[in-house]
């Protein structure tokens, strides 16, 4: 008798005859982030994933259940017991052992469920559930009751290469693994909303680098560390991540010099996207990610968004456009990142935001005002380009 | 690192090659613990009795009448919590400024909660507190009174000694607490003079180590323990003493007492220098809290109108030049400019302070740097203001 994790992935499940291409990725995601936790043995087993640690007294069960619920494309994860010959004999000692543990501190109420994927094996599922259910009964005593309906615990049996016992699943990520969709690169500002929408497009399997637009001394060295430290967050999930950081205190200044005040944060934003689109076609991504969503702020009006918009020729990614912020704040709660983007760090760019910015700029005028920047902007872009700092974040 | 220009010694100091020394030494060679009975244990307390002796005499108090703390915070939070319990009984009655550092200000905020009657005696516009409304205000009921002696933001030296008097006259029993975290060292104090019942003082202000404090309590008040434990220190503050921390604090001090003098002049000739450097060569700069020679000769807030402080302590930075923007330990949180509102600075002249902070060390050619460096950069600044171009 062993213990095990199992993983359930459901998504992949469908993906026809590239299946093992997304589980194998899996595979390879679970393996790399338990690393640091111990040895585990790591298997496919239809449909399933089992990882077993090797030595099981040197491995905290919590810690590895955290780590495996951070990992995208696992819809559950149960820890339960494993025999490895199947009979009913096997099943019988694994489901004494987990129920024993279940009703150790109180009287419990609980239904047997089984789902055979070996067909061979000689009763059938109702069977096993049944028999198993009766002989609890007998073992435990007053201590167990049987309720189908609602039960305090679910014992589920599989029957496959192997027996497996476990009573209780735990929410997985969900998504798709990391790595199996293509690439994207993120513009990350410090604030709430970015690392939000990076950790949403990255849950569908994309793999996600980052920029980052610093502007000393208008920002300061906590507010980049502040950044690098978002990024690792959301690199919590995703393994890894790259993050760019582009030193952007000239070209701010001259937009401020040169362009009408109230368009500042607009045409910033669109210098924002076509230095984005440069360092994301380097790195091989297919498309950026903002954090925008309609009407939060003036930059991001409809009006704004459009404009800000036609700078990029990507397709631009804004998984948060329709959500309020106190969802988007929950998310960023869940997922950890909440504490980190509200130290205020960041306050120094008012400087460069109108008192009463343009909420409804219309492109052509936005282009005109842009004009004034014809002669020396492209060179100043290039030069940011050049010049941009990588941090690996691992 | 010899581009470097720290004036940013308020808020921390550079320890001295002594202190490094002493408290390496002590760490090396005086591993035993004080409390061991045998000659290990003897040597280590041996050291801190010195050291004791030494601090008791800089103050004119007794060797016994010191104790040794984590530092600054913890020497405000013992005496004002560990007064106000032991006295309860006697009145519900505290007092401080609103200038106070938060380990002293957030101390009162907790006793309010705790049901103190808390008062706060009202400043003038270079930080000078009101005597007269200070006397009005301390009753039969009032436990407690603290002060700080310097304040860390503006330089205000509060004058102790009368107001120590003026406290005993009122009240005899009224307890008086001095935060001298940024005057120890520096200026001359004496508490039975000034009738001080608890000072605190933080090493790593006037060049020692960081992590140790001392609380002078006078031995004729009682105090209640913070920190329960071993019954180190005559069971008023548990705890194994740092006796490598208290070696280099001792160094510190040595160095600075017998240069007092000296150090301050030399600080104050720099500190003449910048600010009339800035306030001559810069339009629309103005000193914050009490004139040049009035405040300490080692703190300097100058308010540069147009520009975000934070942004040009960025800029300098640029240069290697580190100055504060507001108190560095609280210039995380919104509303470091508590002790400039105080004043009755308002607006964007609260976000427009910088202050200057000298050592022994600073160098007058330092100085014209940092004269030459903000000429240089402040009309750069002042284009980029908040709102837009000016007309």
């Amino acid at each position: 008798m062993k213990n095990v994790f199992l993983i359930k992935y459901g998504e992949l499940a469908i993906k026809g005859k590239n299946r093992h291409l997304f589980e194998n990725r899996l595979l390879s995601n679970i393996k790399k982030n338990l690393k640091s936790l111990g040895e585990f043995l790591v298997t496919k087993e239809q449909g399933r994933i089992m990882v077993e640690p090797v030595e099981e007294d040197s491995i905290d069960v919590n810690t590895v259940l955290n780590r495996l619920s951070r990992i995208f494309g696992i819809v559950g994860i149960a820890y339960g017991l494993k025999a490895e010959e199947v009979s009913f004999d096997a099943v019988k000692r694994l489901a004494l052992a987990q129920m024993t543990e279940e009703c150790a501190d109180k009287n419990i109420t609980f239904k047997v469920e089984t789902k055979r994927a070996d067909k061979r094996f000689p009763m059938t599922s109702m069977e096993v559930s049944c028999e198993l259910g009766a002989y609890l009964l007998e073992a435990l005593g007053d201590k167990v009751k049987v309720d189908v309906h609602n039960p305090d615990v679910f014992l589920m049996v599989e029957l496959r290469n192997h027996a497996y016992v476990y009573a209780k699943t735990h929410k997985g990520a969900g998504g798709m693994p990391y790595g199996t969709n293509g690439k994207a690169t993120l513009l990350l500002s410090g604030g709430i909303d970015s690392p939000v929408a990076g950790w949403m497009i990255a849950k569908r399997g994309v793999e996600v680098d980052a920029v980052y637009f610093h502007a000393p001394p208008y920002t300061s060295d906590r507010a980049k560390q502040k950044v690098v430290d978002l990024a690792e967050k959301v690199a919590m999930y995703t393994g890894s991540m790259n993050l760019h950081i582009v030193n952007f205190t000239d070209i701010q200044l001259k937009i401020y010099e040169l362009c009408p005040h109230e368009q500042l944060t607009i045409i910033m934003r669109r210098i924002m996207m076509y230095i984005s689109e440069a360092i994301a076609k380097k790195n091989g991504s297919m498309a950026l990610i903002t954090g925008e969503s309609i009407g939060q702020v003036a930059s991001q009006t409809m009006h704004s968004l459009v404009c800000t918009n036609e700078a990029a020729t990507m397709p631009v990614f804004r998984p948060l456009i329709g959500f309020d912020k106190e969802e988007i704040v929950q998310i960023a709660k869940r997922i950890d990142t909440f504490e980190t983007s509200i130290q205020p760090f960041e306050d120094c760019c008012t400087i460069f935001v109108a008192k009463h910015p343009e909420t409804k700029p219309k492109l052509e005028q936005i282009e005109r005002s842009e004009r004034a920047l014809d002669e020396i902007i492209d060179e100043m872009m290039q030069k940011a380009i050049d010049e941009v700092e990588v941090v690996k974040i691992r | 690192m010899e581009t470097e220009i720290y004036l940013d010694n308020a808020a921390t100091t550079k320890p001295l090659d002594c202190v490094v020394e002493a408290v390496k030494d002590t760490m090396m060679h005086n591993y035993g613990n004080p409390s061991s009975l045998h000659k290990r244990g003897m040597e280590a307390e041996t050291i801190i009795k010195e050291a004791s002796k030494f601090f008791a005499m800089q103050i004119g108090a007794l060797p016994e009448e010191i104790i040794y703390t984590s530092g600054g915070t913890e020497s405000n939070n013992t005496a004002i919590v560990g007064a106000a319990m032991a006295y309860k009984r006697r009145g519900n009655k505290i007092i401080t400024t609103p200038i106070e550092h938060p380990s002293v200000g957030e101390v009162f905020n907790y006793l309010e909660s705790q049901g103190f009657e808390v008062c706060h005696v009202g400043v003038d516009e270079k930080g000078y507190i009101n005597l007269e409304e200070l006397k009005t205000l301390i009753d039969n009921q009032t436990i407690l009174v603290s002060v700080m002696h310097v304040n860390n933001e503006i330089g205000t030296i509060q004058p102790i000694e009368e107001i120590g008097k003026l406290i005993k006259l009122q009240n005899k029993e009224t307890l008086f607490h001095v935060d001298a975290v940024q005057s120890f060292g520096k200026l001359p104090i004496q508490v039975k003079r000034s009738k001080i019942d608890f000072l605190s003082v933080s090493a790593h202000k006037f060049y020692g180590p960081r992590g140790v404090g001392l609380l002078y309590k006078n031995k004729a008040v009682r105090m209640q323990s913070l920190l329960l434990g071993g019954g180190q220190q005559k069971n008023v503050r548990s705890g194994t003493e740092n006796t490598p921390g208290i070696a280099g604090t001792l160094a510190a001090c040595q160095y600075v007492t017998a240069h007092q003098k000296e150090i301050y002049e030399s600080m104050m000739a720099c500190k003449k220098r910048l600010a009339e450097g800035i306030l001559e060569t810069i339009p629309n700069t103005w000193i914050n809290g009490p004139s040049i020679e009035e405040s300490a000769s080692y703190i300097l807030n100058i308010g540069f109108e147009d520009v975000r402080a934070e942004v040009l302590l960025h800029t300098l930075e640029q240069f290697e030049i580190y100055v504060s923007s507001g108190s560095a330990c609280s210039s995380h949180k919104k509303g470091h400019g508590d002790v400039l509102a105080a004043l009755g600075i308002k607006g964007a002249a609260l976000d427009s302070a910088i202050r200057f902070s000298f050592a022994h060390d600073t160098k007058m050619e330092d100085i014209e740097r940092v004269i030459e460096v903000l000429g240089e950069q402040i009309p750069l600044l002042r284009r980029y203001t908040v709102g837009g171009k000016k007309k």
